[in-house]
């Protein structure tokens, strides 16, 4: 019995209302090839035993992070979460309390995405920080509508060495949005003066940083070059740990910065859920979008903590929002927040050092491997190599031998020849001489 | 009695020549609350009668200003953007939003006179 109150007659009136013929004329936008059109072919009930063995069995196909030495990184890294975030994230009062409608009498929530803003913006260098969005890509599509909004131009430059999903996702927000991209290919012999690009109806410059093979970018001229042409620098961060040692976007020049926060207290999770860091200048907050926490005082002069310049937000401004994100990736958050708070400052640095230490080996060791070259000049902890094969199949390679070696850039860029040959290889707090050893060998092997 | 201008809408405008200076009333600022910012439109700009042409935002509410005429944006008040509060203390002087070229004179007769203006609050009431 399926609990559909609804009869055909009833469907039928409704679809006549908004003028659709058939419940299947509502998937119109869903690409064809998402589409079934036969039910899902699951086998019938069994016993819990018997389904928990089917399931283990599928999933011990998989060579995980978590078992395998592991190289992976271009956006999504392997960090240590202390046991102790887990436990407190999962606190009840945490846990449960969703973006509060009523927000002031969840104190303990603003008072969380406070500290989180501060942390925020001290990391980035900027004055002012959102209480998040949903991950990197989705805090950099906001951040060219806010320049948008802000220069009252129409045309965002996107760096080459942005991560292609990052740039996909700004493409998706400019085909319904009013809107131009000019977009650099990915170089990998140079990094390209993006200055060329700005013209008078430029809003913004987008560029990251590490960029996605790795390489650290001076934005101070770019910067300079910006603000010259009346634009906005926006600097992208997915690797937030590079903040523990690298100078800050916001120190360099840059407007908006939007970071993925995965890399503090998140698991990588098949990629996401993740938390979007978004921060800018003061003289900009009211274009911002996102939630905003300010700190204020009671009629007996005690500390509290409010949602703030809400009016630039959906339930009052409607269609004319800063964005129709009207809520925040909250647990997310909260993790990144923990995490941050025990590592404090020092530890912070700690961190990025070891990170750093741990790719510096990597590529050393890499680098004596016959048929491999390390591209990158700059790096923080993760890096290029050029291979003397195609890398996608070198990476299969090493999967076959139960290495997880690296990204294939031509997995990222399929249509850019120039990247054919090269692997993103990131090192972590995580990785041991076991792992550097497992992909040095396999490496040598497979290139031979 | 001056010269300004009323909308249904409780913006004012003032006219000099083919230039109007635009703002909202007296009545409107009252309604509003304290005035926290102001977003206004770029130098310009064409703005359409009875469309909006500025954003007010106050402790209660953001809402829109509509243009009273249609005309093209020739001069905004930029010390509105650090002292929003002008819009309260002195609405129809350094309260003002915008200035504009009339694009249609013609257009000036669907607003009401100071005297028309107060019977069409009094009526609100």
């Amino acid at each position: 019995m399926r609990y559909l109150p609804h009869t055909d007659a009833d469907r039928q009136a409704m679809l006549g209302v908004i003028g659709a013929k058939t419940i299947d004329d509502l998937y119109v936008d869903v690409p064809r090839s998402a589409l079934l059109d036969a039910p899902v072919d699951l086998p019938h009930h069994q016993g819990e035993l018997a389904v928990e063995r089917a399931l283990s069995a599928m999933a011990e196909q998989n060579l995980s992070g978590a078992n395998a030495p592991f190289f992976v990184g271009c956006g999504a890294y392997r960090h240590h979460i202390p046991a102790s975030v887990d436990a407190l994230i999962q606190r009840g009062e945490f846990l449960t309390s969703y973006t509060p409608y009523q927000p002031e009498v969840s104190q303990g929530t603003l008072q969380m995405l406070f500290e989180f803003q501060t942390m925020v913006a001290m990391l980035t260098g900027m004055d002012v920080a959102n209480a998040s969005m949903y991950d990197g890509a989705s805090s950099t599509a906001e951040a060219v509508l806010m320049a948008n909004r802000v220069t009252r131009r129409h045309r965002a430059v996107l760096s080459g060495g942005l991560h292609p999903h990052y740039r996909e996702t700004v493409e998706t927000y400019a085909r319904y949005g009013d809107f131009e991209i000019a977009s650099q290919t990915l170089d990998p012999d140079g990094v390209q003066d993006l200055a060329d690009l700005i013209d008078e109806n430029t809003s913004c410059v987008v560029v990251q940083t590490p960029d996605v093979m790795g390489r650290l970018r001076d934005l101070t001229a770019l910067a300079e070059a910006c603000h010259a042409a009346g634009a906005l620098l926006v600097a992208v961060v997915t690797e937030v740990v590079s903040l523990g040692l690298v100078t800050s976007p916001g120190e360099m020049g840059a407007d908006i910065v939007v970071c993925e926060g995965q890399s503090l207290g998140n698991p990588m999770g098949f990629g996401g859920p993740y938390v979007g860091l978004f921060a800018t200048r003061d003289k900009y907050v009211r274009q911002m979008p996102g939630r905003l926490v300010g700190q204020a005082h009671d009629s007996e002069d005690r500390r509290g903590w409010v949602l703030t310049l809400s009016t630039r937000e959906q339930h009052i401004r409607r269609e004319k929002a800063t964005s129709n994100i009207c809520t925040n990736s909250g647990l997310c958050a909260l993790a990144f927040t923990i995490h941050l708070s025990l590592l404090g400052e020092a530890g912070f640095t700690g961190l990025a050092r070891l990170n750093h230490e741990a790719a510096q080996r990597a590529a050393e060791r890499l680098a004596g491997i016959n048929g491999v070259d390390v591209l990158n000049e700059t790096y923080f902890n993760e890096f290029t190599l050029r291979l003397s094969k195609p890398a996608a199949g070198v990476v299969d390679a090493l999967a076959e031998r139960g290495v997880l070696g690296g990204v294939p850039l031509s997995r990222l860029a399929p249509d850019n020849a120039a990247v054919k040959d090269l692997m993103v290889v990131a090192a972590t707090e995580m990785t041991t001489d076991e792992e550097l050893d497992a992909l040095v060998g396999a490496l040598q092997e497979v290139l031979s | 009695m001056s010269d300004r201008l009323y909308s249904k809408d409780h913006e004012w405008i003032e006219m000099d020549a083919d230039i109007g200076t635009i703002g909202v009333s007296d009545h409107a600022q009252e309604q509003l609350g304290d005035v926290v910012f102001v977003e206004l439109p770029e130098i310009g700009r064409a703005v359409v009668q009875n469309e909006e042409a500025a954003v007010v935002e106050s402790v209660k509410a953001a809402s829109e200003v509509y243009s009273p005429v249609s005309g093209e944006v020739v001069e905004i008040n930029e010390a509105l953007t650090d002292d929003p509060a002008q819009v309260n203390a002195d609405p129809h002087g350094e309260g003002w939003f915008i200035r504009i070229r009339v694009d249609d004179m013609e257009q000036l007769n669907d607003l009401m006179n100071e005297e028309a203006y107060q019977e069409f609050l009094a009526e609100l009431d």
